[in-house]
């Protein structure tokens, strides 16, 4: 939701990026404040992922110019975990399977570090386990998740929730969700999104990343974006990916290039 | 005798020097055993120890063996339960104790009632002996094996396990055999029957209580009859300085199902031959992880030969090599001519730590018959960029995320392990050495 005196959370200017010496980011500008939820669509291959994924800090990726400024601090001289304790959270299109590591583990491992650098309280095994059922009954999972190793095994669609449980645990100033409903049939689809719709509030921000309208019907965005080439070249409101659904993208880059030339 | 000539002492005279311990041993009541022993020592003058020239040692030098100055065990170190405590497994029964190879009747608890027989050699009464010979220095050959031959000489204490037709013993036996001196050598010996039909779980568990060096030089038969199901979890947890070398040859009837998991953990050279022969419709499952460190090297060579149709084997086999470690993973699956729908998969999956640190994988499948399934692979490689990112990305610094993914790579293996106490045992150590905490 948008607003008035809402501070910002993130201010993106001229940034470039390049992975194996390839640049994918080139100049790109982007402003979310707290409370908003901003969709960021595009084609295969414009920067979308790799956008999400500089801002996490991927280390593939160089940043070769521009900002970014993260509630008040730059981004770019924090270390990924130290952004993820400031409050980026990156939920990933693939995440990754850890066979061996029970998922209960691994969540409280990652919880208790967060709380630990933003001064506040740890779990006890024990405790954590009835935090993490809490959280978990918002994504519909059950408590069987807990016991298996971290992803493994997991449906498309468990990973995901997955995702979100993770979201929902670090409590992030900053959710970047990466094609979240990439291989999610319709009704995992709905868990997912209301648990994100359900996370969602005035001190936090979200920025989807997806290809397609479909998940915008679950969690409405207050602005909508479209990458071209590693840069936004459009935002408008929800009804910007409707025309994006029924006309496709190539109208929006033909004309961002007409205006390119008339200037 | 001076250590200057220990130092140049060749290897020949190495085997002859622990062969020095022969005459001390006691003459065991079956007199098959004393021939046993004597065809041993015979084979043993035709073979010298394995050089780097050896192809199935290329890759392990083990001169700085010869060149230790050991001596047979002569006076038994007098253990109490309380400082062998910390290797108590919860879930087991019955339990052999050796110290330093000798068999520490005062600490073990045996089992023999109903036929069953988990007993040292020397307790075996005529009827159990009459089971024991058929076997016993029948499935390890060592007419070219110079180490099999050396333990088979110096055969003395024998953990003995005879599980009779039908029967499931449901509490796993412990074998743990503890180096207490150093400068010594032992030759453990161990020999597992499953009659027909029966079932058992087996842990061969080798641990020091002190840091010297000293040479472990361990034999185990396993015989499976028709319907017979073994598990067997082999740890070696030897102290760093130490020598080990051992064998494990198992013989799998038709039908039976034989499991192994084997953890290298310990020892400045280690090497572990597994021989696991398949009759028909016989099933493996071996499973292995060598986790080591600084310079130590492990060498694991395993072979599974299915002999006959029906069979199936799946192997997976793990190195974490961090330091200037070496790991060595020599992998052979034989199909022979008319073993024909066998199922084989095996693969040999390695995570180098440093740049220093190296691994030699050599996965080798040999079929003689057309109507097979089998695979296998290996891969190399470090800890993956993605995976460690996704740890940082919830918050975990990189060295944790690196303990972690180091972790949980050979958690698969150990996971594997059917003794829930070993698990958590070994888990523990896994996060002490890979430095994680979760």
């Amino acid at each position: 939701m948008i607003y008035k005196d809402s501070k910002p959370v993130l201010e993106v200017r001229g940034l470039r990026a390049t992975v194996n010496g390839v640049e994918i980011l080139k100049g790109l500008d982007f402003t979310v404040k707290s409370g908003e939820v901003h969709a960021i669509m595009g084609p295969n291959g414009s920067g979308k992922s790799t956008f999400a994924k500089v801002l996490a800090g991927h280390t593939a990726y160089e940043v070769t110019a521009g900002s970014v400024i993260f509630e008040g601090r730059n981004l770019f001289e924090l270390a990924p975990e130290e952004r993820a304790r400031a409050g980026v959270f990156l939920a990933f299109q693939y995440p990754i399977e850890i066979p061996g590591v029970a998922n209960s583990q691994f969540l409280r491992l990652a919880y208790n570090t967060v709380q630990a650098q933003r001064g506040q309280e740890e779990l006890d095994p024990l405790e954590f386990d009835d935090f993490v059922r809490e959280k978990m009954k918002l994504l519909e999972m059950s408590p069987d998740f807990l016991g298996r190793s971290v992803n493994e095994g997991f449906s498309g669609g468990e990973k995901k929730r997955n995702e979100i449980l993770q979201m929902a645990l670090l409590d992030p100033r900053l959710a970047i969700l990466d094609e979240t409903d990439s291989g999610l049939d319709i009704d995992a689809l709905r868990i997912v999104s209301q648990g994100v719709n359900r996370l969602a509030s005035r001190e936090n921000a979200i920025v989807l990343v997806t290809h397609y309208q479909r998940l915008l019907n679950y969690i409405v965005p207050d602005f909508v974006h479209v990458m071209d080439a590693g840069r936004i070249i459009k935002t408008g409101d929800k009804s910007l990916a409707l025309e994006l659904e029924s006309r496709g993208y190539d109208w929006v880059a033909a004309d961002h290039q007409a205006a390119a030339v008339v200037s | 005798m001076s250590t200057v000539r220990s130092i140049r002492r060749p290897a020949t005279g190495f085997l002859e020097t622990l062969l020095e311990g022969k005459p001390r041993l006691r003459t065991s009541p079956p007199a098959w055993v004393d021939a046993l022993r004597a065809e041993a020592v015979r084979r043993l003058d035709a073979l010298t120890v394995p050089t780097l020239h050896d192809e199935a040692w290329r890759f392990t030098d083990i001169s700085p063996l010869t060149r230790l100055w050991l001596r047979p065990v002569r006076s038994v170190t007098d253990l109490h339960a309380a400082e062998i405590a910390q290797f108590h497994l919860e879930d087991t029964a019955t339990r052999l104790i050796f110290v330093d190879g000798v068999y520490a009747p005062h600490l073990s608890s045996t089992l023999t009632e109903g036929g069953v027989m988990v007993a040292n050699l020397t307790s075996a009464d005529t009827a159990q002996a009459a089971t024991i010979e058929p076997h016993l220095g029948r499935h390890a050959a060592f007419s070219g094996n110079v180490f099999a031959a050396l333990n088979t000489a110096l055969l003395q204490d024998v953990a003995v396990i005879v599980v009779p037709r039908n029967v499931t013993l449901a509490a796993p036996v412990h074998l743990l055999f503890i180096a207490t001196q150093a400068d010594v050598a032992s030759y453990p010996r161990c020999l597992l029957v499953a009659e027909s039909g029966s079932s058992v779980t087996l842990i061969e568990d080798y641990v020091a209580l002190q840091d010297g060096a000293y040479f472990v030089n361990p034999v185990t038969e396993i015989a499976l009859a028709d319907n017979a199901h073994v598990r067997h979890t082999r740890v070696q947890r030897d102290s760093v300085k130490a020598f080990h070398i051992g064998d494990c040859a198992v013989s799998v009837g038709r039908s039976s199902n034989y499991q192994s998991v084997s953890v290298a953990l310990g020892a400045q050279i280690s090497r572990y031959n597994l021989n696991v022969l398949l009759a028909e419709g016989a099933e493996c499952v071996v499973d292995g992880l060598a986790l080591i460190a600084g310079s130590q090297l492990a060498d694991t060579h395993t072979s599974i030969d299915h002999a006959q149709p029906n069979g199936i084997s799946r192997q997976l086999h793990k190195c974490i090599v961090g330091g200037s470690a070496h790991a060595v993973f020599n992998g052979k699956v034989m199909v022979r001519p008319g073993a024909q729908r066998t199922d084989s998969n095996q693969s040999s999956r390695n995570l180098l730590l440093t740049g220093k640190a190296q691994v030699d994988t050599k996965p080798q499948l040999e079929i003689f018959a057309d109507d097979v399934k089998c695979a296998h692979g290996a891969t190399i490689g470090q800890l993956d960029n993605d995976e460690v990112f996704y740890l940082n990305s919830r918050g975990l610094s990189d060295s944790v995320a690196r303990s972690l993914l180091t972790y949980a790579f050979g958690a698969e293996i150990t996971d594997r392990i059917p003794v829930a106490s070993l698990k958590r045992r070994l888990g523990l150590r896994m996060l002490e050495q890979t430095g994680s905490r979760p």
